[in-house]
């Protein structure tokens, strides 16, 4: 296997920080090579350090323009960063155009900084498939904290819990009223609400939507969500903003974090075991031509899928000699 | 993991130096993002080690300069140095913009593969790109 050893030079190099390797090492995994499994084997051991913050929100709400300025604070305080912002692939074309950079020109020439731009590859829920493995590169490659920027997302995209610890949903105002934050959804995600582009009018009032949804929310073990009120623009609020997230990082560092990352992994090994157990019965069909066969028998309403499914389960769960991938 | 192996071609599209019109790396860039591929736009003035450090963090295939301000004989040179320095020695460089035929000789000799300039259609850029990206393993 020759390519093992280019394994182990991408993944010596990622624990070294080193750019090109974390670089590669992302694309593998986003491009699903064969190689991609192994290497998250290796480098998932030496994951588990940084802090993962999660930031979500609407389309221009600021998302991208304030991780510039959070990131050049967090730099200010001797961190390095790693971002990985996920923008939408076209469902027409396939094709995506990725501009988070564009807000954070100042940061490509920073050693400490690392950012990756990421199509969603219409993956749902307003991240990429590969998005939780690169930020665990990142993790591995000794950055202290790791931002995942979502893509611009609306009521239901909330993904972003199944991979980082601390969730700011950043919000602009003149977005809805008391109404649009009693919904369910994003609104419930939150550890930090962020009221951005404070300069403008109306931000008073915004606040207090959100602070008045967050009096009946219930606390959440031992944290009750905040609302602080940025300017990206004129750099308000961004050393506070930073503050309540090292308080959340330290709430979360008696105990709940295994919560956290319990439930994390949790729902991560049930996406994994998915996804296999789909490949491999679907693989293991068309085999047999049989995928052909349901497909008919489905389509001329023999079957309803259902049913079809609950058949080919029943045969495929009797034990035999396991396959491995 | 692996439902199927996804390969996407991925561009960067830059605009260095200092001038601010950027309505044709903007086409350009909408234009390989319909044809499927995945484009980081870098936005406006941008040094070459901005530039290349965007090209090796976002590990693309192809970078497409767009200038207009005449300082291509300048920066296209430290671009492409600084490329082969970094080892990115495999991406494919094009350009567009403003860039007097005299001068197209010496950028192809550094490495740029080619220069479009005003007018060219859209499908011969997505062609050219399709056909010259690096077909990597």
């Amino acid at each position: 296997m020759p390519s093992l050893t280019r394994i182990q030079q991408l993944v010596k190099g990622v624990q070294k920080g080193d750019k090109r390797s974390i670089a590669r090492t992302i694309s593998i995994i986003e491009n699903n090579e064969p190689e991609a499994q192994k290497i998250i084997s290796l480098l998932y051991p030496k994951t588990g350090k940084a802090q993962i913050v999660g930031i979500t929100g609407p389309p221009g709400a600021g998302k991208s323009t304030l991780i510039e300025k959070l990131v050049k604070e967090l730099r200010n305080r001797g961190n390095t960063v790693g971002v990985v912002a996920v923008d939408p692939t076209s469902p027409f074309s396939g094709g995506a155009f990725l501009g988070d950079r564009v807000r954070m020109q100042d940061l490509s020439l920073d050693p400490g900084v690392y950012i990756r731009s990421m199509a969603t590859r219409n993956y749902p829920g307003g991240l990429a498939r590969a998005t939780k493995d690169a930020a665990r590169v990142l993790d591995a490659s000794g950055k202290d904290v790791v931002i995942v920027e979502t893509v611009g997302a609306g009521q239901s995209e909330v993904e972003v819990i199944k991979v980082a610890h601390t969730i700011l949903v950043v919000l602009a105002p003149g977005l809805g009223d008391d109404i649009q934050a009693i919904k369910a959804g994003q609104m419930e995600i939150g550890d930090i609400f962020v009221v951005n582009k404070a300069d403008r009018e109306n931000a008073n009032k915004a606040m207090s939507d959100i602070e008045a949804m967050l009096e009946m929310a219930t606390e959440k073990k031992g944290w009750k969500p905040i609302v602080v009120k940025t300017s990206a623009l004129t750099g308000e609020g961004i050393a506070e903003l930073l503050e309540r997230i090292n308080e959340h990082r330290k709430y979360l560092k008696k105990g709940v974090i295994d919560e956290r990352r319990k439930e994390i992994i949790e729902n991560e090994l049930v996406e994994a075991l998915t996804q296999k157990i789909r490949e491999s019965i679907r693989n293991e069909l068309k085999q047999k031509d049989e995928w052909n066969k349901l497909t008919q028998k489905v389509l001329s309403r023999q079957i309803d899928p259902y049913s079809a499914a609950d058949k080919v389960l029943a045969r495929q769960l009797k034990p035999k000699p396991t396959r491995k991938h | 993991m692996n439902e199927k192996k996804e390969r996407k071609i991925r561009v960067v599209i830059a605009k260095p130096g200092l001038d601010s019109h950027d309505r044709g790396a903007k086409i350009v860039a909408r234009a390989l993002r319909d044809a499927g591929m995945e484009v980081i736009y870098t936005g406006l003035r941008q040094t070459p080690e901005q530039i290349v450090e965007t090209a090796l963090q976002e590990d693309v295939d192809v970078i497409g300069l767009s200038i207009l301000s005449g300082a291509h004989s300048t920066l296209f040179p430290r671009i492409m140095e600084l490329l082969k320095k970094k080892g990115l020695n495999d991406v494919l460089v094009f350009a567009g913009g403003i860039i007097p035929q005299e001068d197209v000789p010496a950028l192809k000799k550094i490495g740029i593969k080619e220069i479009f300039g005003p007018g060219t259609p859209t499908s011969t850029l997505v062609e050219f790109v399709r056909k010259n990206a690096p077909k990597r393993k």
